[in-house]
């Protein structure tokens, strides 16, 4: 019964905000409907993880269209946290940016309807209902990203929109060879459990060429390299709190479809579905990390990372050992909370000094300390520095590589994920701790001398403290549950 | 049902699928972004004539709700929604300076349709033998000229156009194998599709209202070595 709940909070949500009652009412009610999700979604994930049986969860007329299993449920519990701090974070971040009432309710909308796409795609059970909903975060993203309707914004939207919905195309016709699959190998329900008790029964070449459709058309929009090049524009010009959904949790919930099909392929005698992780995946980090060294826009910065992160969590599902998958989703909980908090760094920094560009912002530690240091630890969190989440994950990832015997595929990665460290952070370093550029060039140096801590709102400061706790606390420490619930996921990659 | 009319049945079908290709071969040659559209409301026409078609022939009810969500969506409400949405200008464009010229583009074209014979056949072949036509074949070949016309083309209606020809041809393959998908997805889709040309028509007007043009594959500014762009740049 909460699956259903949690579903209708975010659409009730869309539809309170339209009514108007003030500029507190719009963002108060998002506030209070994604962190009450929130709470919700960890009671489902607590009872996932002691073992409920899915007619504790759900009511077994919903079986056929809903179902949560350890894996849906880390991805619901990622999504609501993010949704809950970038909501926090929005309050302060659009009354800073002074939109009118309109606009607000627009923006508060489109919100939560984006939200509620994402919470659909890991609780969906049938494949083809789930490209409807990946369909609708493209559609219900896209007026976010044009929020700012400036030409570069516009621009942004109009290719991620045209280059995801080209993607979800193919991905259609991939999803409709898969229920060829189906009845062919003599049928079944089309759910993703269905689909893994019927595939060995499937004709194999049907299998494949449906795998690689719905990896090329859903890794459009995860941004897979060579299909990733909308990303950074998109996931740049964005608002801020949409750049930490889009990066931090959008991503993440796409991947998470394309994870699905890796036990049904695990059905079919050299299927390479494994290959095709690790070279979609390898491709990805190596790319991204030096695309990385050379960005002029620190949000583009971390729009690369993104893509680095979906490549490594692919390489690692790639590696396929059960050490392998369980680094893929400690790694998948780890970018999605550390890389929102990234996002939130990156735009209080663009509050305060009003450009994108990394070569205007110098010596950011002298006159802005909360924001200086929110930046750096950002960027030493997603960096993969000791002794925070992202290492904690990177470095199970690499010992399951080694620990299987691959050398090449891990040394390859391990290499991409040091360039992608020094170039993250010599930006950021440059910007946090670089001298002062005196005489000022052009009319984007001309900040203030010193900006008044006051100026930075304090629902922002509010959701970066709460963004880092889980940043700080899962490098040292992952507790109990979390750990049972990652183990459950890994478990839901292999037959 | 006799063999005859079942022969028959199957003889329209394929001369639908066979025009439905033309359709798309009109697409990528036109320039005119109205007729563009007119090719594929005539498009979505064909669409609906060969599911109503495979419906009569396998006795298939959900086809026939296939045929119908075609014949109302596309049609009428694309081109409703399309006038209330985006600015009347993108119906008068004309694209001149194409990326490629038509010949060339349309000799590219006719290599994706034979590439995509030689890849359908065999695999409506492994669906089973009661799959055979030309649906299969015809609905790749359809999907990957979509897929052309988004990369050659830059006026927003022949790009949005180009999106929709893609899902025409993953649903022309698609009621031929996979005949009862359900009919909450076939109407999902079909509001799917409705939600796309809605988004993307206030997606063209904002742009139209901002940079003063509607050939929107020509704003180009977010580059990786571009500093950040200036609002005066730009090939526009």
């Amino acid at each position: 019964m909460s699956v259903i709940v949690i579903l209708l909070l975010p659409l009730a949500a869309a539809l309170l905000v339209c009514i108007p009652f003030g500029r507190r009412w719009v963002p108060g009610v998002t506030v209070v409907f994604c962190v009450a999700d929130l709470i919700l979604v960890g009671r489902l994930a607590r009872q996932v993880v002691s073992g409920a049986v899915p007619a504790q969860l759900l009511e077994p007329a919903w079986s056929r269209w809903l179902a949560v299993d350890g894996l849906s449920a880390l991805i619901l519990l990622l999504i609501a946290f993010v949704a809950s701090t970038a909501a926090i974070y929005s309050v302060g971040y659009l009354a800073h940016s002074k939109v009118d009432g309109k606009k607000l309710r627009l923006y508060y909308a489109n919100y939560n309807l984006f939200i509620f796409s994402m919470l659909a795609i890991p609780v969906l059970a049938e494949p083809a209902l789930v490209w409807i909903v990946v369909e609708l975060t493209t559609l219900c993203s896209a007026l976010l990203v044009s929020f700012d309707n400036t030409r570069e914004a516009l621009e942004a939207a109009w290719k991620y929109v045209v280059l995801s919905l080209m993607g979800a195309g193919i991905a259609l016709f991939g999803f409709m060879v898969l229920f060829a699959a189906l009845h062919a190998g003599g049928g079944g329900t089309y759910t993703w459990t269905g689909l893994v008790t019927a595939a060995p029964t499937m004709p194999p070449v049907l299998l494949q060429l449906a795998f690689l459709l719905i990896l090329i058309g859903l890794g459009t929009k995860v941004g897979l390299v060579p299909m990733h090049t909308w990303l950074p524009d998109a996931h740049s010009q964005a608002p801020s709190p949409v750049c930490a959904l889009l990066s931090g949790i959008e991503t993440t919930s796409i991947l998470y479809v394309i994870m699905r099909l890796f036990p049904v392929m695990q059905a079919v005698p050299r299927a390479h579905a494994a290959t095709w992780a690790l070279v979609f995946g390898l491709i990805s980090v190596g790319t991204a990390a030096f695309l990385l060294l050379q960005v002029k826009d620190y949000k583009r910065l971390f729009a690369f990372s993104t893509v680095e992160h979906m490549g490594i969590i692919l390489t690692a599902i790639g590696l396929g050992s059960s050490a392998a998958n369980y680094g893929a989703m400690q790694q998948i909980v780890s970018h999605s909370v550390t890389k929102s908090f990234c996002f939130f760094a990156a735009g209080a920094t663009l509050l305060m000094v009003g450009t994108r560009e990394i070569a205007a912002v110098r010596g950011l530690i002298r006159r802005a300390p909360f924001i200086g240091a929110a930046l750096v630890f950002g960027a030493l969190a997603i960096a993969g520095a000791p002794p925070l989440a992202v290492f904690l994950s990177e470095f199970s990832i690499l010992k399951a590589g080694l620990a299987q015997g691959q050398y090449l595929v891990t040394g390859l990665l391990a290499i991409f994920i040091v360039i992608a460290f020094f170039g993250i952070l010599a930006h950021v370093n440059r910007m946090v701790f670089g001298a002062p550029m005196s005489p000022s060039p052009g009319p984007a140096h001309s900040w203030p001398e010193a900006i008044p801590r006051s100026r930075m709102p304090f629902s922002c400061e509010l959701a970066l403290v709460l963004a880092a706790i889980p940043v700080l606390v899962l490098g040292v420490y992952v507790p109990k549950a979390l750990q049972d619930l990652l183990a459950m996921a890994a478990a839901t990659l292999t037959r | 049902m006799s063999v005859a009319t079942k022969e028959l049945l199957e003889n329209l079908n394929a001369l639908a699928a066979g025009l439905f290709l033309l359709t798309a071969f009109g697409i990528v040659a036109m320039r005119q972004a109205r007729g563009c559209l007119n090719l594929f409301i005539a498009q979505s026409l064909l669409l609906a004539a060969s599911a109503a078609l495979l419906g009569l022939r396998y006795h298939s009810g959900h086809l026939y709700g296939v045929a119908l969500v075609n014949l109302i969506s596309k049609p009428i409400i694309v081109p409703w929604l399309l006038r209330r949405t985006s600015p009347a200008e993108i119906y008068t464009r004309r694209e001149i300076d194409q990326v490629l010229n038509i010949p060339a583009a349309l000799l590219i074209a006719l290599a994706l349709a034979i590439g995509a014979y030689f890849v359908g056949t065999p695999l409506a072949n492994a669906v089973g033998p009661e799959f055979r036509g030309p649906n299969v074949p015809i609905g790749i070949a359809v999907l990957l000229l979509g897929a052309f016309t988004l990369t050659v083309r830059r006026e927003a209606l022949s790009l949005l156009i180009g999106l929709l020809v893609m899902e025409n041809g993953a649903f022309l393959a698609g009621i031929s194998i996979a005949r009862d998908l359900g009919m909450l997805v076939e109407l999902a889709i079909a509001t799917d599709g409705l939600i796309i040309v809605f988004i993307m028509g206030v997606l063209v007007r904002a742009v139209q209202k901002q940079a003063g043009t509607t050939a929107v594959g020509e704003l180009a500014s977010l580059k990786e070595t571009a500093t950040m762009p200036a609002a005066d740049e730009g090939p526009l």
